[in-house]
């Protein structure tokens, strides 16, 4: 639609900025930083409008050849899947910046660097429209995210980045395998469209589901690959936890719907119910693992396990409810929670402790803190009128479709998530003010305040008016839910060709604007 | 016995080389001490004289000497990385020796005689050809090893690596006397008919296949003749031992799979099980026991270890496969390791130029707070330990992309997913130093710690190294067409 490279400028700015930001001073390194990843939203924000709801074909395409030999190729492209992802990023990138403002203190032309090369690689995995490309961004995240938690993390931040690194890469590298045994099924090709369309035989397909699993389901992370997720949180920077929980986590879920679902479908169906099984107990687990935590930091990593249990079971419902309610909740999850980290993150700098104890009654000494926070918690949640409650109730109703014990289970996590959300803000928010901490209470600052004020306003924006996105990203649902169907009636209707498939998506289709319009006015 | 001058013509780059060693023998003596760089210069030149020499004859197939040295794209692929990481390495030991004040021009004389015998092994078309390579390379490297006289670390590894490489030739040369014994000459050519002739169901033919295995796997370092590396490479000085890690193996790599691939290619179903078996410890064991080493050049001892096990992937998979896995599966090898020249070779230049008080700090402890004081030095230790550890987009995961692909084109998946278990596991090992160059403190007086002594010359060598790094895992095309150009020649 246009041979303007957007995607190509978007994903490489930041790199540029990266390199520019080790040569300058720090001062200037941070003002470097904070421009450039401003930029980078700017100049993706035309995407919003120049997106095309109505196909499901990728747009922004760009191609080149990359490596010969094997066929590699430089090609991007944006989906309604991808896309809400890439302005999420995007859009969360400065307020990155700008919350690590004074909380860095050493080395920041680096930690401005390694956060611009980290945008560059989750913009590239979002939008990588070739296998090898995908993985070569995948993974070119580690060592810059390692970098942040390692250096400018907490007290046990060693610990904490390396388990990172390992448990990702171990992941990762089966999958790299399992890209390799697509290439040669597959056609002899990397492209991930053409993978897509390819059938391959059920024995197959449940290796690559099972490597596929071991790449996504730790980066998700999936209940039980999630230990390296608390301590990675907790030990990370304020910008490295808001990159972790809104922009990496996604991945894994980004890696489900645009890899998982459309080349494997027959797998897919076969591993529905131990993936249900898994994201519920994520759901429970995290949220009553999150009731028990003293550190705020902690307690909202717990809690990120129990959103994305929401995100993968959305996924696994395999209807356009679930899956639209999935993506809807990737979105939210990187608003609200990166909402919340980034409140944990100021009042780190002010009291330096997490303790839930060191950090009661703010709502006194700072009003405007305590309103932000309470928002977001809000939020978190899933109060009707903030966004995530949109995400969920698509998602619950999804399930609900599916199994109306799986529901119930589901929104057993829904009510754990008040009672632990509540209870932080009790203590938080409204409890007995801890002395000690009392004269560093200062309330926000300007650049405090300019940087949770875009996020609350998202809250309730996409709260209140979820259709423009979930417009944006319904073709492509349908279009995903059409090929993941037919293989799966197909099979049933011994090997018949697709086009019987057809009716069965439609029904899904012709369910889904009811829903998301009751969702809309809510 | 005449030698016909095309033959001659043939072998000019082998004669540049060896013309200027002794050369350099001979000016060494009548040179002012503070003059010893021109032979470094003079080195280099050479080499830059055989490089575009060898760069204009990359096509087609000449043989000489009755059919016993063999030029053709295969040996020119080895030859132009050889005269590239003997050049890096002249650059980075004008630095390394001056620090150490090691003021030897023999020194150059030796790494040209070595690069000599480097270049006979990769050219050999017959068995006793490849011998004489082999024997000049190690001999001369032997000495290298022991050059730090004074130190017993150095005479230790200089005489640890003699008994063993001693021993090692003998073993290679008994399963040439064995295979001569059986084909009735040392042809490779000759040795290939009389394999397809007599069959390979042949005790003789079995022995001589494993003697060659072991003399073989001495040369590159796989497990279980591995034992003298660790020793030799830390004894060593720091600049031999980045040769030796370097051209070494990538000499035996050459020499290994002509050897197996032109002479015994008949047997490879019988020694593709071989050296799965090696494949799998070198694998094992390299990437295990890195993970406890304290001293970088150990440590990096037992990655090279490693990293020949990934590189023998290429070869057990090219064996097992039909003829054209076979040759994409060479040519991941000859990739890998061109690839893994760049990284390694980088690696030790910075390991040999990281010093406090005059001495090397090889500790891992000795790492400690680098980004702050060198940050520049740290960032490069950095890409390079990435690279090793095989993560995009350094090159190292272009070499591992290629040995994985040419594996599971194979049907060998299952090989891939152990390697890639242990390129997970080798990956905990290079980030220990990085996470001790960026996230620990030095402790102790500032004089007390390492610092990079730069000079013109290791600039150069780093700045190769990186972009050899950076530039290949961004743009793999051209070298993968030189190595895929390369490896259908092995037949």
């Amino acid at each position: 639609m246009t041979s303007f490279p957007w995607l190509s400028l978007i994903i490489f700015l930041p790199l540029v900025g990266a390199i520019f930001c080790l040569l300058v001073k720090a001062e200037s390194a941070r003002w470097l930083a904070l421009g450039i990843t401003v930029a980078d939203f700017l100049l993706s924000l035309p995407l919003w409008w120049l997106f095309d709801p109505s196909t499901a074909d990728m747009q922004f395409v760009e191609r080149a050849s990359w490596i010969s030999s094997p066929p590699v190729q430089y090609s991007l492209g944006l989906d309604g899947i991808s896309f809400p992802l890439l302005l999420l990023t995007t859009f969360l990138m400065p307020f990155c910046v700008t919350v690590s403002w004074t909380a860095i203190e050493k080395r920041v032309q680096l930690f401005m660097s390694m956060l611009l090369v980290m945008e560059t690689a989750m913009l590239g995995v979002f939008v990588a429209l070739d296998f090898v490309l995908f993985y070569v961004f995948w993974e070119a995240m580690l060592i810059p995210m390692y970098l942040l938690i390692g250096v400018w993390g907490g007290p046990n931040r060693l610990y904490a980045a390396i388990k990172f690194f390992l448990y990702t890469l171990a992941g990762s590298l089966l999958l790299l395998v399992a890209i390799l045994a697509l290439y040669f099924h597959g056609g002899q090709t990397f492209d991930i469209i053409a993978l897509s369309r390819g059938t391959y035989s059920a024995s197959l397909q449940t290796l690559l589901f099972l490597a596929f699993f071991a790449a996504f389901a730790v980066k998700v992370p999936m209940f039980p690959f999630h230990t390296w997720l608390p301590d990675a949180h907790v030990e990370a920077p304020t910008a490295g936890s808001v990159i972790l929980a809104s922009v990496l986590l996604k991945m894994g879920t980004y890696g489900f719907l645009r890899f998982t679902l459309p080349m494997l479908p027959d797998a897919t169906i076969t591993f529905t119910k131990p993936m249900i099984a898994l994201s519920i107990i994520a759901i429970i687990y995290g949220a009553y693992m999150a009731l028990a935590q003293t550190d705020i930091k902690k307690l909202i990593a717990y809690s990120s396990v129990s959103h994305m249990g929401f995100v993968t079971l959305g996924i696994f419902v395999l209807n356009i409810q679930g899956i639209e309610g999935a993506v809807m909740q990737m979105v939210n999850h990187g608003i609200t929670t990166g909402g919340l980290f980034l409140c944990v993150g100021i009042i780190y700098e002010r009291t330096h402790s997490r303790e839930i104890l060191d950090n009661t009654g703010l709502a006194g000494p700072m009003p405007r803190y305590a309103l932000f926070l309470m928002i977001f918690a809000l939020s978190s949640l899933g109060l009707p009128g903030t966004n995530s409650f949109v995400g969920e109730f698509l998602v619950l109703a999804g399930t609900f479709l599916w199994s109306q014990f799986a529901t119930a289970l589901a929104a057993l996590g829904v009510i754990l998530a008040a009672a632990y959300i509540l209870w932080l803000m009790q203590r938080v928010v409204f409890g007995t003010p801890a002395p000690a901490h009392r004269a560093h209470l200062l309330d926000l600052n300007a650049r405090e305040t300019a940087t949770l004020i875009p996020l609350i306003v998202l809250v309730f924006l996409l709260g209140i008016f979820p259709n423009p996105l979930l417009s944006r990203m319904h073709t492509s649902v349908t279009h995903l839910l059409a090929g993941q169907k037919a293989p799966a009636v197909a099979v049933d209707a011994q090997r018949a060709p697709r086009e019987h498939a057809i009716p069965a998506a439609t029904i899904t289709v012709a369910t889904s604007p009811s829903s998301s319009k009751q969702a809309g006015t809510r | 016995m005449t030698f016909p001058v095309q033959d001659l013509l043939a072998i000019l780059p082998e004669l540049i080389v060896i013309g200027t060693a002794c050369l350099i023998l001979a000016l060494d003596p009548i040179l002012a001490a503070s003059k010893k760089d021109l032979l470094a210069w003079l080195t280099l030149g050479a080499l830059a004289i055989c490089l575009g020499l060898t760069a204009s004859h990359m096509t087609g197939r000449v043989s000489a000497f009755s059919d016993m040295v063999v030029i053709d794209s295969y040996a020119a692929f080895w030859k132009l990385l050889l005269y590239i990481v003997t050049g890096l390495t002249v650059l980075l030991s004008l630095a390394y020796l001056k620090a150490e004040r090691l003021s030897i021009g023999e020194y150059y004389g030796f790494i040209l005689l070595s690069l000599a015998g480097m270049m006979v092994m990769v050219s050999g078309a017959d068995l006793l050809t490849i011998y004489l390579g082999t024997e000049l390379m190690s001999l001369s490297l032997y000495v290298m090893a022991g050059l730090k006289r004074t130190e017993a670390h150095s005479l230790e590894a200089s005489a640890k690596y003699f008994v063993l490489g001693a021993f090692s030739s003998g073993v290679l040369l008994y399963g040439i006397s064995l295979l001569f014994g059986l084909a009735g000459s040392t042809r490779l050519s000759v040795i290939s008919e009389a394999i397809a002739t007599q069959g390979t169901d042949n005790a003789i033919l079995s022995l001589a296949l494993v003697l060659l295995t072991v003399g073989f796997g001495f040369k590159l370092a796989v497990v279980p003749f591995h034992m003298w590396t660790p020793d030799v490479y830390q004894g060593a000085p720091t600049s031999v031992t980045a040769f030796m890690a370097v051209a070494s193996k990538a000499a035996s790599f050459g020499a290994f799979l002509r050897v197996f691939v032109e002479g015994l290619g008949g047997a490879s179903a019988d020694w593709s099980v071989l050296f799965t078996v090696i494949c799998l410890a070198t694998l094992a064991l390299g990437n295990l026991v890195a993970i406890v080493q304290t001293n970088i050049k150990r440590m990096l001892a037992y990655s090279s270890i490693a990293h020949a096990g990934y590189a023998l992937i290429g070869v057990v998979v090219a064996g097992g496969s039909g003829s054209k896995g076979a040759s994409t599966g060479f040519a991941s090898v000859l990739l890998y390791i061109a690839i893994y020249s760049f990284m390694t070779l980088g690696a030790f230049a910075l390991v040999g130029m990281l010093r406090k008080e005059g001495q090397e700090s090889d500790q891992i402890e000795d790492y400690a707070g680098l980004a702050k004081r060198e940050p520049l030095a740290a960032f490069f230790m950095l890409v390079f330990l990435v690279s090793l550890a095989g993560i995009p987009p350094t090159a190292g995961f272009i070499g591992k992309f290629y040995i994985f692909m040419a594996a599971v084109n194979a049907g060998m998946a299952w090989l891939a997913v152990i390697a890639v278990i242990f390129a997970a596991i080798s990956a905990f090992y290079y980030l220990r130093v990085v996470m001790v160059m960026y996230m620990r403190e030095a402790d102790g007086s500032s004089a007390s710690h390492s610092r990079l002594e730069t000079s013109p010359a290791l600039s150069l060598v780093l700045a190769c190294a990186l972009a050899g790094v950076v530039l290949l895992g961004l743009f793999p095309n051209s070298l993968w067409s030189l190595a895929s150009q390369a490896a259908p020649f092995l037949k």
